[in-house]
């Protein structure tokens, strides 16, 4: 268990910590202190990540170029 | 006639025939060869091939019999499909000219590209193994593909089934960003294209205007081998390999691979693939994020009853206080009710005790004790008496010795004294002290002289000035005053100042200069040898 802020983390890493407080306090190898702390990180990870994918949105753009083919800016795309 | 004139032409009439210089013909030639044939396709096998530091190129097209000299220009080079190579079948297109200063003619290349699949396919093999062999698809170059891709940039065309079916796959799994960016996916300008937009998108900054993507999906349709041909170039396969941003490539159907599927991070078989491949299913992290959830607050539950139980278990482990203090307690009890009957007991027990010494202290007993005491004590007196005199009578005798003893040694000691005083006395001679007498005697004649001188003068001096302070003190004394017509009263010996005290006195005593007169009751005077008042009470 690192001790990384949650809201630092990946989406990612913060899903493999979240499985990892899980499975440490299922052992039931901490003390009671630990599973209480466990209890909230886990929660806060378990947030995070709920979170992130509630979050998901769909946003297309094509890039439009200019003379020299670099990008310089983007438009709507629809390709219908 | 001689044979001469048949060598020499010299302008005489002759054969009706033209005559060119060298160059004239040379350019004849050019101007036939380029209008007969203009532009011409020529398929062949390539040759001996010559690349020159000016940038052009040259190479021989040959077939069994013959050979075909070829060039192409530094211009052209850029513009081939592919770069001839020897042994390579090409159909090669250009304009057929001459070389005159060579008497050559020769193919101006200006497209040329292998000439059907199996040429394609031995020229793709070729350039696998130099790219394999500089490790571009070492699998340790691959990177790892995002999980969860915030942006994700798509090099494809912008219209077509293409883009469709890979937003279309995004939006039903993990809807995100996506980047078109937009690029001609056959022909001759496709590499290139599609080179520059994978450049393009790893040029990007995170934090500029257009996001950098941080997974890029180069895609692209089913296709003869020809339309996708641009991914086997090798622009675009370097391209693919340098870039920083994890790669998928998704070109053609299942059973095409182009070159950019072997540097890429991750080869899809199709586009929708690709996107697969891009995100996980936002619904099934849900479903796991809410699994977690459930798991970690079970979990937690579990931690928690698990001490619980115990702590109960504990506590019935744990023996009751009463029974600790049980015993304790009756022991208590027990020694409570035995300590009034204790302390009685204890009471009697000494009051006995009391009892039986007072009984043994009565005054008879006392007094038997002190007769007995006082018996001892006379028996003792009488012992005392004859004890005493026969102990002074033995010292008096030993005294009696010791004062014999003594006479004799005074006696002896003042013979011996006697003995050694009459050497003394004999040097005691009476002329020295008789001598000594005189002298003294002188002396004390002349000091008694000059003493009775001194003492007469000072005798004389003092009485003169005794006369003269007697004779102040009687003119300073009353008694002169006396004499110029004052008196003394006095009363009872006391003197008399104020009329009260004399009213009041028995009697006067006026004191003139020449004595004393008595007034009224004569007061006897006192005389100084007047009798002790002891006496009287003696009587």
């Amino acid at each position: 268990m690192t001790d990384t802020p949650v809201s630092e983390m990946s989406f990612e890493d913060a899903m493999a910590e979240l499985e990892r407080v899980v499975g440490t306090l299922e052992s039931g190898d901490a003390s009671l202190d630990d599973s209480i702390r466990l209890y909230e990180r886990g929660a806060e990870l378990r947030k995070r990540c709920a979170d992130e994918l509630r979050r998901a949105e769909e946003k297309v753009a094509a890039i439009t170029l200019d003379e020299q083919g670099q990008p310089k800016g983007v438009q709507p795309l629809d390709p219908a | 006639m001689s044979g001469l004139d048949d060598l020499l032409d010299e302008g005489g009439p002759g054969p009706n025939t033209p005559e060119f210089t060298v160059s004239e013909i040379s350019g004849a030639l050019k101007r036939v060869i380029e209008g007969e044939f203009g532009r011409v396709r020529v398929r062949g096998e390539v040759g001996r091939v010559f690349a020159a530091r000016s940038g052009h190129l040259y190479f021989d097209i040959k077939d069994e019999r013959n050979v075909l000299a070829s060039v192409a220009w530094k211009g052209q080079v850029a513009g081939l499909a592919a770069r001839p190579e020897e042994g390579m079948e090409v159909i090669a297109t250009g304009r057929l000219t001459t070389f005159g200063s060579q008497s050559k003619y020769q193919l101006t290349v200006d497209d040329l590209r292998p000439a059907g699949v199996g040429a394609l396919m031995a020229m793709l093999e070729k350039r696998k193994r130099q790219l394999e062999a500089e490790g571009l698809f070492d699998a340790a170059r691959k990177k790892p593909l995002p999980f969860l891709p915030k942006v994700i940039g798509v090099v494809t065309s912008p219209s077509g089934a293409v883009i469709r079916d890979i937003l279309h796959r995004l939006a039903d799994r993990f809807p995100r960003k996506v980047l078109v960016w937009p690029v001609a996916v056959q022909g001759q300008a496709s590499a290139p294209q599609v080179a520059r937009a994978i450049e393009g998108f790893n040029a990007l900054t995170p934090d500029g205007a257009i996001p950098r993507p941080d997974l890029i999906i180069v895609a692209r349709g089913g296709g003869s081998i020809e339309d996708l041909w641009g991914f086997n170039e090798e622009i675009v396969a370097r391209a693919a390999a340098a870039s920083d941003i994890p790669l998928i490539s998704a070109v053609g159907h299942e059973t095409d691979t182009t070159l950019i599927d072997y540097v890429s991070d991750h080869r899809a078989p199709t586009p929708s693939a690709a996107a697969e491949r891009a995100v996980p299913v936002r619904l099934d992290l849900l479903a796991w994020t809410d699994g977690q959830g459930a798991r970690l607050a079970r979990a937690a539950a579990q931690a928690i009853a698990l001490r619980d139980q115990r702590l109960r278990d504990l506590g019935r482990a744990l023996p009751r206080p009463q029974s600790l203090t049980g015993q304790a307690r009756q022991r208590l009890d027990h020694a409570e009710m035995r300590l009034p009957a204790a302390l009685k007991g204890t009471v009697a027990a000494r009051r006995s005790r009391l009892a039986e010494a007072a009984a043994v202290l009565r005054p008879q007993t006392l007094s038997r004790q002190l007769a007995g005491t006082a018996r001892q004590l006379a028996a003792l007196e009488t012992r005392l008496q004859p004890a005493l005199g026969r102990g002074v009578a033995m010292r008096r005798e030993r005294l009696a010795q010791w004062q014999v003893r003594l006479a004799g040694g005074l006696r002896r000691g003042l013979a011996a004294r006697s003995g050694s005083f009459t050497p003394l006395a004999k040097r005691l001679v009476p002329s020295l002290a008789e001598r000594r007498l005189r002298v003294g005697q002188d002396r004390l004649e002349t000091l008694s002289r000059r003493l009775s001188r001194i003492g007469m003068s000072r005798l004389e001096e003092r009485r003169a000035r005794l006369a003269a302070l007697d004779r102040l003190r009687e003119t300073l004394g009353y008694r002169a005053t006396l004499r110029r017509g004052y008196a003394v009263v006095r009363a009872d010996g006391a003197l008399v100042t104020r009329r009260a005290e004399a009213e009041g006195a028995k009697g006067l005593e006026i004191e003139f200069a020449d004595g004393r007169l008595q007034i009224g009751t004569p007061r006897r005077k006192s005389t100084p040898k007047s009798p002790p008042p002891e006496q009287g009470s003696l009587l």
